[in-house]
């Protein structure tokens, strides 16, 4: 029987009939498309990089938050256990860089640090640079474009928590290497725990948590008790997990947002199936006629039905391809400025293959009354009504 | 004499309006030889156009047998009668029922989209019916853009188009002037003597109904006269 090809003149005929309507139908779903584009893209945003994170990494944090400082000493403890490779220290800084409003990721770290973060990628004579002197740091790619920092250059960089002994306001800062990763933010910047130690007024020898990578991912549960039962009944009590875990409890609180986003989405695109139909119900109901000519000519039920649907399809498929599209070139557009705070604000083909197959599935479920009608349709009523 | 082209047998038609059921055609027998030029007159309501729908297959009997070529009509379903209208018959209507949004090869060529030809197949199929119209230099007009003559000329060349026995055409001249409508019955005339197709053309204008070999007459559902 007739082929979707053979269908194909037909089908222009239809769309060139009522071309404003056509152009508000389509728009429509182009909004319905832009916004889900865009929302998966927020929601990448929020979610990349948490499948990263390493399995052998253990976080050990202050009992009742993670703003609560540690001792130093308790890194000290923690890198004599038999189980760990390695540990080094994180220090929040609170750093800012001309702007005051804007706050900058700046950690205090120990010269190992790099060594347990392999998808962090720093060039090995700049690894040595940085580690070879103290107050020189690592810089995010990100920030480097952004701020148009190249390695030697010296940042004065202010701190918003802490102050200097000397009374100078910046601690100075030389660029010895740039990271990137390429798949989480490099937004961050790194600079020596002595260095930032030493200058301080008050508060030394603290620290804000710290990162131990184990011999064996499997003693993850058992280390953390460990960790944790050292420092138990101390004046400083600690809670120890997976870095897994705490990404994961982030998530979780992220997870809450997405399913807001998937209502709304789904809101919109019932509402877009709505106007679809409608759509395609006016042109059936304006096509009686036609249809029926059609049906004369020995054109089936089937053949009818399917142009009906093949319609509502190419409807909501341009709909879904033109919105995909715009919020794509919305994300190029605004991704440089975001990087900073949204490094991964783009839509991932999973999402955009999934747009398509929604719009396919509404095209289908659109076009479905109205083809059952113009496949009922009596050919002898119909064209009385002429 | 061999098997007419078309055998109508006790055939009725009721309607159903509501509760109340209205007979259009009330046992009507009927043959119509290969070849033949029918007209079919009488007055409004009386059922000639629900008894060329009949014939055409675009509708099924109450009761009573229809065989066309050979094939019992009234027992097929309703994508076997679509499949056998496409190749058997061709409908002219009295407002042509062209697709405005085609031109005029588009509209031709729609009855070829049915079949496998290829695109170049269809469009010389197409042009070769409208130049058999004489509508040569008008094949990407679009209905709009044509008179009522002309566009009841492309309306022929569609049901031609496919080669079809049978050509059904319900009041082909009523909405034109005479020298239009004049124009359309030469071309019926050209069609069965030239090509032989059978052809039944309701009407309610004498002039247009003498240029048949037959003249029937309906009258309340029933055949009341014949004239040849
Ligand atoms: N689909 C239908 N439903 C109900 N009644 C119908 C239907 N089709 C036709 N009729 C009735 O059947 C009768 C015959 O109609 P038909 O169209 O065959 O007449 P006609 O002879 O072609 O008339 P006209 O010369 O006005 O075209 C009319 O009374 C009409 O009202
Ligand atoms: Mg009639």
């Amino acid at each position: 029987m007739a082929g979707l090809f053979s269908l194909l003149p037909l089908l222009g005929a239809a769309f060139s009939r009522h071309r404003a309507r056509l152009f508000f139908t389509v728009a429509s779903i182009v909004v319905a498309f832009m916004l889900f584009g865009l929302l998966g893209a927020v929601r990448f945003a929020l979610t990349g990089g948490v499948e990263v994170v390493g399995q052998d990494r253990i976080i050990t944090t202050g009992k009742v938050s993670i703003i609560e400082r540690l001792p130093r000493s308790y890194l000290t403890q923690v890198r004599q256990l038999s189980e760990v490779r390695q540990a080094s220290s994180l220090c929040w800084f609170g750093g800012i860089y001309q702007d005051p409003r804007k706050q900058l990721v700046v950690f205090a770290i120990d010269p190992n640090y790099f060594s347990m973060y392999p998808q962090l990628k720093v060039s090995q004579a700049g690894l040595s640079d940085w580690q070879g002197d103290r107050a020189a740091a690592v810089v995010g790619q990100a920030l480097a474009t952004q701020y148009g920092w190249k390695v030697g250059d010296l940042i004065p960089l202010k701190s918003n928590i802490y102050r200097r002994k000397d009374q100078a306001v910046a601690w100075p800062i030389k660029v010895a290497a740039i990271y990137s990763a390429d798949d989480q933010p490099a937004n961050t910047i790194f600079i020596h725990y002595d260095y930032f130690n030493e200058s301080l007024a008050s508060g030394r020898d603290q620290i804000g948590w710290v990162v131990s990578q184990l011999k064996h991912p499997g003693q993850a549960a058992q280390v953390s008790s460990a960790i944790d039962a050292l420092f138990a009944n101390s004046r400083q009590e600690t809670k120890t997990s997976t870095e897994k875990a705490v990404a994961q409890s982030f998530a979780n609180q992220i997870g809450n947002i997405g399913a807001i986003l998937t209502f709304i989405v789904t809101a919109v695109f019932f509402a877009m199936l709505l106007v679809t139909a409608n759509t395609m119900a006016q042109s059936v109901r304006e096509r009686t006629p036609e249809l029926a000519v059609l049906k004369t000519l020995g054109f089936n039920d089937g053949a009818v039905m399917l142009l009906i649907l093949s319609e509502s399809l190419v409807i909501t498929l341009l709909g879904a391809v033109v919105g995909l599209g715009v919020a794509w070139l919305i994300t190029s557009a605004l991704e440089p400025s975001l990087h900073a705070v949204l490094p991964f604000f783009r839509i991932p083909p999973s999402t955009a293959l999934q747009g398509l197959v929604v719009a396919a599935g509404l095209g289908l479920a659109a076009g479905l009354v109205p083809g059952w009608l113009a496949m009922r349709l009596k050919i002898v009523s119909a064209l009385r009504a002429v | 004499m061999s098997e007419p082209l078309v055998q109508v047998r006790g055939v009725r038609k009721e309607y159903r309006r509501g509760t109340e059921v209205v007979p259009v055609l009330d046992g009507l027998d009927l043959d119509i030889q290969a070849g033949d030029y029918l007209a079919l007159m009488g007055p409004s309501g009386s059922g000639k156009s629900t008894l060329l729908n009949l014939l055409g297959g675009l509708d099924q009997p109450t009761s009573g047998t229809i065989r066309v070529g050979g094939t019992s009509i009234e027992g097929l379903s309703s994508n076997e009668l679509a499949s056998w209208r496409a190749s058997h018959v061709g409908f002219i209507f009295q407002m042509y029922n062209l697709l405005p949004v085609l031109t005029a090869r588009q509209n031709v060529e729609l009855p070829l989209l049915l079949t496998p030809q290829s695109k170049a197949e269809r469009t010389h199929r197409a042009d070769a019916a409208l130049a058999l119209v004489g509508l040569s230099d008008r094949a990407n007009h679009k209905p709009a853009e044509l008179s009522g003559g002309q566009e009841q000329r492309v309306g022929i060349a569609r049901a031609i188009v496919t080669d079809p026995e049978l050509l059904l055409c319900d009041e082909p001249t009523g909405d034109l002037d005479r020298k239009s409508g004049d124009q359309i019955l030469d071309l019926f005339d050209a069609l069965n003597r030239e090509a032989g197709k059978t052809i039944v053309m309701v009407t309610h204008d004498p002039r247009a109904a003498a240029r048949a070999r037959r003249i029937l007459y309906l009258d309340k559902g029933v055949l009341v006269r014949e004239e040849a």
